[in-house]
């Protein structure tokens, strides 16, 4: 498995997550994951797409992802030059007598607690798909009773913009 | 104020259009009001793949964008198959539909269908225009979507309340698209790159596709070809973009390509590739073709090049600037001394050539061979005509057998295979070029999906020719199943020498209907066509059931393994490689 984070940046225009979504379907790439949001440009939006390019070379993918009009700019974020971040929200069974020691992992992992009832909590934590990954893990054994994802999103380091 | 109907009728005026092929309804009807006073002819099909196919066929032979129009529902999905078609072949296509009111959309209303969501897979790009305003900008940026870079298809997906509408009519007079900036120039270090490569290598090929007839650069390519001096195959989409007379064509490459073309790019050290997309009906089983072979590709999409093969010198731009600069490129490498001596090289494809020429064997029960029929047509017809041919058999024998010296003179359904092609891309043609013998080259199985454009012909003044090469079955299916099947010929009898009657037929629709049987009356037959121009004409050719195509490199095989007859490899070792 080789995964690969493209920052895609799409016109703001009806169809334009079907158009992609079709794309990938139809030639055959994987999509790992995907999250899709306003930029600081009103009429354009920034899809991160994280694709796993097993047998299909990245460079297919970027350009047949160039030849859809209302995609502006393809750029390739490589985990050591830029930010990228998950959200996970996760509802953990913790009553009186393991909560201490849910909140302690909690701090441990600088997450935080959003939601509290007598039997369970919410903790929202932000990161890296490993430490998300970690979290989880250690959060298992305390019970996980519903748990939700972002897709992952990622800006280069530095002062430079992607849409210059 | 206008409405948007009649935007979209200016719109289609300020675009050029002169002839749309199509069928009103319900939500498309608003714009057919304002087109009964327009200076654009409107040709009313018989059924809407019949419509598109004609846009096509009018497209590939004049260059023009093709425009065909349907209404919503099943008006539209009737335009899937030849958009599709349009779009694997890159023709340049506008499909203008109407849709239900936009706030009936999503509803499952009345014939609803979801034509943008169904056709964006098999669309270049495509338009939902639901605003009135809109509808100027739409048709401008999809003629321009269209007929730049690689060409393809477009739908322009229109609401009826937004055609009932008052509209502002604003044609652009710049279409600026940010995501759609096609490379027309070439890198001239690439072109260079190249120049050097073709100067080294000992045993070129030219492996030239149909994106030199979408370039028009077929002049262009004479020039380069005749410098370079090498070896030239032309693909079923390039029949025609280069003379097949000239003696540097080997001919067609591929499944059932003469073996000297397909040879030649086997033992070949460059491929000199000129729009081509290394297709699987060329190259058979990729990982065995062309192995000793650098390759060069010039392509307008960037996508094609490295998509099935890995390119050594890759060159994204325009066919016809590329073509025009390899040739001083090329020329000062030669003039720096660096000319490899291709006589040996020649001296193999000739002998490849003329030890393996293309033929076929006549019936010996008297019945006729379909061949022959394709062959003596191309002779009368000659070299001017256009011809137009379904998929099967008889498409690989017309591109086998008639020889091709001009571009768009060769029309077919190359990459979708689309059965039913020919007769209504004949009508598109003539409509187009009305001056020029426009044959349909048909099978029966074709002929019998879409032969009700004839009705659109006789009614509309487009005399077409048609044969009907009839072997009175799924002639290439039935050859795969006399190959892999046992001969066990399941459901591949169509009993159409009995029924229907297509002489009878063809008169029922206002044409002329002729017959043929015997070899000895193929000429005059043919020339009793070719002096009917005032009505559509159709010749049914009855002809032997069990002829072949031959030569033919079996799907999934190497095309090491080219077989010039049934079970019949050439003997190699009596050529010295």
């Amino acid at each position: 498995m080789s995964l690969h984070t493209l920052s895609v940046l799409v016109e703001n225009s009806p169809g334009v997550l079907a158009r992609v979504a079709s794309l990938f379907s139809r030639r055959g790439f994987n999509i790992e994951s995907l999250a899709v949001g306003p930029t600081e440009h009103e009429e354009i939006s920034r899809m991160t797409i994280v694709v796993n390019v097993e047998g299909n070379p990245l460079e297919q993918v970027t350009k047949q992802l160039n030849k859809l009009i209302n995609v502006l700019k393809i750029v390739e974020l490589d985990s050591l030059s830029s930010v990228q971040r998950e959200l996970l929200l996760v509802k953990v069974s913790a009553d009186t007598k393991n909560r201490p020691e849910v909140l302690e992992i909690v701090s441990l992992f600088r997450a935080k607690v959003v939601d509290v009832v007598a039997d369970a909590v919410i903790i929202e934590a932000t990161g890296t798909g490993e430490k998300i990954a970690a979290l989880l893990s250690v959060l298992e054994p305390f019970g996980i009773k519903e748990l939700v994802q972002s897709g992952l999103v990622a800006m280069a380091r530095g002062s430079k913009s992607i849409s210059k | 104020m206008i409405n948007g109907s009649e935007s979209l009728v200016r719109s289609l005026e300020h675009a050029g259009v002169e002839v749309i092929f199509g069928i009103p309804g319900g939500a498309i009807l608003p714009a057919y009001d304002p087109l009964f006073d327009s200076s654009i002819r409107h040709i009313l099909v018989r059924h809407e793949q019949g419509a598109g196919h004609a846009a096509t066929g009018y497209a590939q032979a004049t260059g023009k964008v093709g425009v065909c129009m349907a209404t919503s529902g099943p008006g539209a999905t009737n335009l899937v198959t030849p958009i599709a078609d349009a779009q694997m072949d890159s023709v340049p296509l506008v499909a203008i539909t109407g849709q239900v009111p936009s706030g009936a959309i999503g509803s499952d209303a009345f014939q609803e269908a979801d034509i943008r969501g169904i056709t964006m897979p098999i669309t270049k790009h495509n338009f939902l225009v639901t605003n009135p305003n809109d509808i100027s900008r739409a048709i401008a940026e999809a003629f321009h979507i269209a007929s730049t870079g690689r060409p393809g298809a477009v739908l322009v997906d229109i609401s009826k309340d937004a055609l009932q509408a008052n509209a502002e009519f604003n044609w652009p007079t710049i279409i600026d698209l940010p995501g759609y900036k096609p490379t027309t120039k070439p890198n001239s270090k690439q072109v260079r790159e190249a120049a050097a490569l073709i100067a080294q290598s000992q045993r070129p090929v030219l492996y030239v596709g149909g994106g030199v007839i979408k370039a028009n650069a077929s002049r262009e390519l004479l020039a380069f070809a005749e410098l370079c001096g090498a070896p030239l195959v032309t693909t079923l989409m390039a029949r025609g973009a280069f003379p097949d007379s000239h003696p540097q064509n080997l001919g067609m490459p591929g499944m059932h390509g003469t073996v000297a073309a397909v040879t030649a790019l086997q033992k070949a050290d460059l491929l000199i590739t000129l729009g081509a997309r290394f297709d699987d009906r060329v190259t058979g089983k990729l990982s065995t073709f062309a192995p000793n072979a650098k390759i060069i590709h010039a392509d307008i999409d960037p996508a094609e090049i490295g998509k099935n093969r890995y390119t050594d010198v890759p060159i994204v731009g325009d066919l016809r600037e590329t073509l025009t600069e390899l040739v001083p490129a090329l020329k000062a490498e030669f003039a720096a001394g660096n000319q490899a001596d291709l006589g040996a090289w020649w001296k193999q494809c000739n002998s490849w050539r003329s030890t393996f020429p293309l033929g076929y064997d006549i019936p010996e029960d008297g019945t006729l061979s379909p061949q022959y029929v394709i062959e003596r047509l191309g002779k009368i017809a000659g070299p001017d005509a256009i011809y137009a041919a379904g998929v099967g058999q008889h498409q690989m024998w017309a591109a086998q057998f008639v020889s091709y010296e001009k571009p768009r003179t060769w029309l077919n359904s190359g990459g979708l295979g689309t059965m039913g092609y020919a007769v209504p891309a004949a009508m598109g043609a003539k409509v187009g070029r009305p001056e020029a013998a426009v044959w349909a080259i048909d099978g029966d199985g074709c002929f019998q999906m879409t032969n009700q454009e004839l009705a659109t012909c006789a009614i509309n003044n487009i005399p077409i020719k048609v044969a009907i090469i009839n072997n009175e079955s799924l002639g290439m299916v039935r050859q795969w199943q006399t190959l892999f099947y046992n001969s066990r010929y399941s459901n591949t009898d169509l009993h159409s020498k009995r029924i229907p009657d297509f002489a009878k037929l063809a008169d029922a629709m206002g044409c002329i209907g002729l017959r043929c049987e015997k070899a000895e009356d193929v000429d005059a037959t043919i020339a009793q066509a070719m002096e009917i121009n005032d009505q559509p004409v159709v010749v049914d050719f009855s002809v032997h059931r069990d002829a072949m195509v031959w030569p033919m490199v079996a799907a999934g095989t190497s095309n090491d393994e080219i077989l010039v007859a049934r079970e019949l490899a050439p003997d190699w070792d009596s050529q010295d490689l």
